[in-house]
């Protein structure tokens, strides 16, 4: 359907626009900006006076919950979840059950999301055989599957030498492997360690958990050639760590979670389980760090770290509940209540949430040059919106967030020109 | 939210006992108070007062225990409650119930008081946040957070040998990492106004910036018990030389273990401490346990009044169920 979004904030950072301008879809793709193409008849039209026009969020994390964990999310109830928050790519990572380690499995999820029809949905594939770290996993037949890169899913390789192996496999079928640093065994523990554990009783686990580990990474990919993404850094020195390595050539990216940047260690108290999160929420010089790290572009993209759960995994004693936060609700509104707090401006943040995302994925997404697919965001960016249990369409209701007033109401989502989402109203 | 807003009621009194953090200098001489005119109870023919007739205590165990366990059921008796004690460590938790649904079942006894011990930093605190309105719940020590009955009964034992607290000097020597003693106790003296808390440890049994809890850290007993009026000892837990805090028992003993030689570097009248159970010749020798200077028998009797003041403050406080007359 040729459609047209009138009026809105058009922005586009990876073209640097940033004007209030129409967009001209057709046939699924962007056919012009400002200028309608040649011929062009307008079958439907957006108002987006007053709205913010962007390409459609990537979410480089997202748990599903399927298959494996259906009581908690389905893909179909989580895709219609990130599409009403603005986001029309999702990555799951490969810590499904079963593991994304073989084409199937891929497979699988891919009919899964057609059907749901919401949210695109992107696999990563396991580096190793049931992220074991043991055996490589077939991951040139897991590339061929439609698996967009290859990662230890959130269970990273003790073994070296394993690790260094699975690296150069992937670097074979140029492959981009997602890496989430962290120690086995200094990671074991329940809060950062810092004052507010000591005080609190929770066992810790110190920033050098995982930067001993992300330097050592830095250093086995130095002569492998390999690209290499690390996931949801938490620390001050992560940032260094990875900025120093990118200025030495390293072809390395980096994302940060959208709650390492709005929480701090301490937001514990209460023992609040909402918080209980991998890696975890860390000191306020280090959430300070994260958030320059994203405003100077060390930091590549943004992502929800998205993680529904079921009411029992969170109504327990904090250390025996399971981690994580649900986070697609909330990523663009989160992202907003940053440009108002802090150095980070509008495109920039934006930047984070689409080109960024898809630059690491190696897509031809998340902008809107002429003939890209027409997957667009339009929001309100000043209404305010109370976080409540109603507003969360995310089968998970874990969020830490719930009670604070954001910024940012998505009025439409299209995939591939579209109509996946239209609301906003209520 | 902290613990202050859950334990207390908006009058400021105490309706839960949690943790002593938070809690003001006017609630912990309250307690420690009650317990001294509570303490010659026991010495009475009859051990009784009707301070708890008619109320049910429930101890919620989840984790083993025997002189916590067995002094509170003395407390509650003595307070003429009903008691029941339920070690859950061996029953629901086995079955797979959650600790919501175990919560809710013994609700449904009407009960009026949860004692609770978790393996869980944040257990206690967790479970005040979820019962009804009239239950008091008193924390009988979560994980490595709190044990704030031993705290008080601590201090107790303290000040009825040194009544000017902010005269001492106190030494803390072993395991902090893991104790919630050891942070009760702490929290408890500060508030009390201690001159100096000291902590005495090798710095594998210390936590992260253990001073912010208001401590100064010794590395080396000689120097930690030079001059110090009291001495409170760790239980060393033998799981410590697994996870590759310590060497050995010996090497700790030998180090840090309190002797008669090193109790010598405190001062002459210096008191000893432990909650107990001790592991002679871990972190004390028998001739220090057993001397005179040792007070650690008298903790435990202590342990009985301390629990009965918290008991009767707590529950004095708390709002009667729906229908039931004051």
């Amino acid at each position: 359907m040729r459609t047209v979004i009138r009026g809105g904030r058009v922005i586009d950072p990876a073209h640097q626009i940033d004007m209030v301008t129409d967009v001209f879809i057709a046939d699924g793709r962007i056919a012009g900006i400002g200028r309608p193409p040649d011929g062009f008849s307008v079958e439907r039209l957006i108002d987006a006076r007053e709205r913010v026009v962007c390409p459609g969020l990537i979410d480089l994390c997202a748990r599903l919950r399927e298959p494996g964990h259906e009581h908690k999310a389905t893909i179909a109830s989580e895709a219609r979840a990130a599409a009403a928050a603005g986001i029309t790519t999702l990555v799951c990572p490969p810590d499904t059950d079963p593991v994304i380690d073989e084409p199937a499995v891929v497979e699988w999820i891919r009919r899964r999301a057609e059907a749901a029809g919401q949210a695109r949905v992107l696999t990563l594939g396991a580096l190793t055989h049931g992220l074991r770290g043991e055996r490589l996993a077939e991951m040139a037949a897991l590339k061929e599957a439609g698996c967009v890169g290859v990662g230890d899913g959130g269970r990273p390789i003790a073994n070296t030498r394993v690790l260094r192996r699975a690296l150069e496999y992937a670097a074979t079928f140029d492959l981009t492997v997602f890496l989430t640093p962290l120690d086995p065994w200094l990671g074991q523990g329940l809060a950062h360690e810092g004052r507010v554990a000591t005080r609190m009783g929770l066992s810790g686990v110190p920033a050098a958990a995982e930067t001993g580990v992300l330097a050592r990474d830095l250093e086995l990919i130095r002569d492998l050639g390999v690209r290499v993404h690390f996931c949801r850094l938490s620390s001050a020195r992560s940032v260094e760590l990875v900025a120093r390595a990118r200025a030495e050539g390293l072809p390395v990216t980096a994302d940060v979670a959208i709650h390492h940047l709005h929480l701090s260690e301490i937001d514990l108290a209460g023992f609040d389980s909402r918080c209980h999160v991998c890696p975890p929420l860390r000191g306020e010089r280090d959430r300070d760090a994260l958030r320059a790290g994203l405003a100077s572009g060390a930091l590549d993209a943004l992502c929800s770290d998205h993680q529904p759960h079921d009411p029992d995994a969170k109504q327990a004693p904090f250390g025996d509940t399971e981690p994580g936060i649900s986070g697609l609700d909330t990523l663009l509104s989160l992202s907003l209540h940053l440009t108002r707090t802090d150095a980070l401006a509008l495109p920039a943040a934006l930047e984070r949430l689409t080109w960024g995302p898809a630059r690491i994925l190696g897509l031809d997404r998340g902008h809107l040059g002429i003939g890209a697919p027409a997957d667009v965001c339009v929001f309100d960016p000043v209404r305010e919106w109370r976080v409540t249990a109603d507003h969360l369409r995310s089968r998970g209701q874990n969020s830490p967030f719930l009670g604070w007033d954001l910024p940012g109401r998505v009025t439409q989502v299209l995939l591939e020109g579209r109509v996946i989402y239209e609301g906003g109203q209520d | 939210m902290s613990a202050s807003d859950v334990q207390l009621d908006r009058q400021g009194r105490l309706r839960h006992f949690l943790t002593v953090e938070g809690l003001s200098r006017r609630h912990l001489i309250e307690i420690l108070d009650t317990a001294e005119s509570l303490h010659g109870v026991a010495e009475r023919r009859v051990k009784k007062l009707p301070t708890l007739h008619g109320k049910t205590v429930v101890n919620l165990f989840f984790e083993a225990s025997t002189r916590t366990r067995t002094t509170f059921e003395l407390a509650a008796k003595r307070l003429s409650a009903d008691v029941i004690t339920l070690n859950i460590a061996q029953s629901s938790a086995v079955k797979g119930e959650s600790l919501l649904d175990t919560l809710r079942n013994i609700e449904a006894m009407q009960c009026d008081m949860f004692v609770v011990r978790h393996q869980q930093s944040g257990a206690a605190e967790f479970i005040a946040r979820h019962v009804k309105p009239h239950i008091a719940v008193l924390n009988a020590g979560d994980g490595r957070h709190a044990h704030p009955t031993q705290g008080m009964l601590d201090a107790f034992t303290i000040r009825r040998h040194k009544p000017d607290f902010a005269k001492l000097q106190v030494a803390i020597v072993g395991d902090i990492l893991h104790s919630r003693v050891a942070r009760s106790l702490i929290h408890a003296l500060n508030i009390l106004g201690v001159a100096e808390i000291r902590v005495v440890a090798p710095r594998t049994l210390l936590p992260f910036a253990v001073e912010s809890l208001g401590v100064r850290v010794f590395l080396d007993p000689r120097e930690g018990l030079k001059d110090v009026d009291v001495v409170v000892m760790l239980r060393l837990q033998k799981e410590r030389m697994e996870g590759a805090l310590l060497p050995s028992e010996p090497e700790f003993f030998e180090r840090y273990g309190l002797t008669e030689e090193r109790l010598a570097l405190a001062k002459p009248d210096a008191i000893v401490m432990h909650p107990g159970p001790i592991n002679r010749g871990v972190e004390i020798d028998s001739r220090v346990a057993d001397g005179p200077r040792s007070v650690i028998l008298e903790q435990v009797t202590n342990g009985i009044a301390v629990r009965m003041a918290i008991m009767s403050i707590t529950l004095g406080n708390h709002a009667h169920p729906a229908g039931e007359n004051l």
